[in-house]
């Protein structure tokens, strides 16, 4: 499954828990308007750790953090490009 | 001027002599309240006198109208039991007995003993109580069963930090995160009473981006939050809608990485981590823009005494909280005076590091949650054996409540994945029904067993 598969399903198990009517998923859906609150997000993140391996906030330091959900995606990608990178031996 | 029989003026009498206080405001996303009004106005329809000597419990929806309500009664209510916007209703009953309630002050309709409506107009005050009291204020905390301790303040400890802090600056527009009727809220709303400042709430139900535009609109500068409450402004597109001169932090773990992105995102502001609780009060701040903080905080001679014992952080000061309103089984203090913290830190070259909470307690975005109270929870569904609950890292709430559970019959390999994903999802079903949404375990693993600590006690700490 590709990474912004991994991301949208994850997404839409947390949503499915709440009774709700939300916004279609699309990139530039605002993350804090997408129908889940901060605490949903972290556990986004906790299970996009386990489902990954990987937490890009943790590495998060100067740049401005994802707000909508296209740059949030984008922002695994690159953190799951980076951590294959990371592991290929050197040549 | 009046004062309490300890000859200490009361929060609105002091908000009375001070200059200014026509031009300074507290408001939310529908109402503007003058300063000036209300040291000379109530906002309980006059009804204040009745109020006089009465154990008061404080409910209301909209934190303004308890802002308002707090000012009013420092120093005419014996005591001022503060409900904390998501207390479950069914804890109500307990506190009033627990606190010896005689009167309620509430912006919603009737019920309970003596009822005094509070609100958002303010009237001229034709009538003021004749008698003054040293007000206990009680702040509700989480508990290992579930039941909220009761922690008494009153205006000395309340106020002892920001009395020797207080600057002079007079164009101070305060904002927070947090809720006033919570500890680190509590503080801004008293800073901005007793410095020379106003404050800007946000109303029931206001987005974090609708509340940012609003501080922007109205020139915030200095604004307070957890870690968790910024990581969360700084993921809104409003972020930048403002440019505090002052940030600060508190109630959570600061880590390096929220200070620098702090940093980065708004150049132009001081960053200050603080640590305070509800229990120790305000203890010390750190300005230098890195996490944990200094060596030299601890043992140093001053108005705040720290120490480390058995790898925690200990509190002794003018500004804890006085007692448990119901003594409790704990001590609050050790003999010497000293508060545990609970908070385990870690000496690194010249300087301390936080490791976490030596009793499990997990602090999610600046909430408590004690493990004991979410195991008897999960321990409530049939198939359930044995569970523990630990706190899991989170880089955006710092942490979240995490279980591992043992089902009934050493069933897990056995069971089909098909099971043992409904028995998950009933799991945490029965913890969504009976608690609060942070207290919620994030994940649960269905694990073959436990490891118990030496003490045969449930080894809550995860290596």
């Amino acid at each position: 499954m590709s990474v912004k598969a991994v991301v949208i399903s994850q997404i839409q198990q947390i949503r499915e828990n709440t009774k709700r009517d939300f916004p279609p998923l699309t990139d530039d859906l605002v993350l804090l308007n997408s129908g889940l609150d901060s605490l949903a997000i972290a556990i986004l993140v906790t299970r996009l750790e386990d489902a990954l391996g990987l937490d890009p906030f943790t590495e998060f330091d100067e740049a401005s953090p994802p707000v909508t959900l296209g740059e949030f995606i984008r922002f695994y990608e690159n953190a799951a490009k980076s951590s294959t990178v990371d592991s290929q031996p050197a040549v | 001027m009046r004062m309490l029989p300890n000859r200490l003026p009361s929060i609105r009498n002091r908000l009375c002599n001070a200059s200014g206080s026509r031009n300074r405001f507290l408001r939310n996303a529908a109402a503007t309240v003058s300063m000036g009004d209300l040291v000379r106005g109530t906002s309980l329809g006059g009804r204040l006198p009745e109020l006089s000597g009465r154990s008061v419990l404080l409910t209301t929806r909209d934190q303004l109208a308890a802002a308002l309500a707090l000012i009013e009664l420092d120093g005419v209510a014996s005591r001022l039991i503060i409900c904390p916007p998501d207390l479950p209703l069914e804890h109500l009953p307990s506190l009033m007995a627990r606190g010896a309630v005689d009167a309620i002050v509430s912006d919603q309709g009737p019920g309970g003993p003596l009822q005094v409506i509070c609100n958002l107009d303010i009237l001229p005050a034709r009538e003021e109580p004749a008698e003054f009291h040293l007000t206990e204020w009680v702040l509700l905390t989480s508990g290992t069963t579930g039941a909220p301790k009761m922690l008494i303040h009153d205006v000395r400890t309340l106020t002892a930090a920001i009395d020797s802090s207080q600057n002079q600056e007079t164009d101070v527009v305060w904002g927070t995160f947090y809720d006033i009727r919570r500890f680190g809220g509590l503080q801004i709303l008293l800073r901005a009473a007793l410095g020379r400042g106003s404050l800007v709430l946000s109303s029931p139900g206001e987005s974090v981006g609708d509340y940012l535009l609003r501080l922007g609109a109205l020139g915030v500068t200095h604004i307070s939050g957890t870690p968790s409450h910024w990581r969360r402004a700084l993921m809104s597109p409003q972020a930048h809608a403002i440019a505090p001169r002052c940030i600060r932090l508190s109630g959570e773990i600061a880590d390096q990485a929220i200070l620098n992105s702090l940093r980065s995102f708004y150049p132009q502001a001081a960053i200050a981590h603080a640590f305070a609780s509800t229990e120790a009060g305000v203890a010390f701040e750190v300005n230098d823009g890195l996490e944990g903080f200094p060596a030299s905080v601890v043992g140093t001679p001053g108005e705040v005494a720290i120490k480390i014992k058995d790898d925690s952080l200990r509190i002794r000061s003018a500004r804890t909280a006085l007692r448990y309103v119901d003594g409790g089984d704990e001590a609050l203090a050790d003999k010497e005076g000293f508060i545990d913290t609970g908070d385990i830190v870690e000496l690194r070259g010249d300087r301390y590091y936080f490791l976490g909470r030596r009793n499990g307690v997990i602090n999610v975005g600046g909430l408590k949650v004690y493990p004991e109270e979410v195991e008897a929870v999960i321990n409530r569904h049939p198939a359930v054996q044995i569970a523990v609950v630990r706190s899991r890292r989170n880089s955006i709430t710092g942490s979240l409540v995490s279980a591992d559970v043992v089902l009934k019959g050493g069933s897990d390999t056995s069971s089909a994945n098909t099971q043992i994903a409904d028995f998950k999802r009933e799991i945490l079903q029965i913890c969504q029904a009976s608690l609060a949404a942070h207290k919620v375990p994030a994940t649960i693993r269905c694990v073959p067993m436990l490891e118990l600590a030496a003490a045969g006690k449930l080894a809550r700490h995860r290596a």
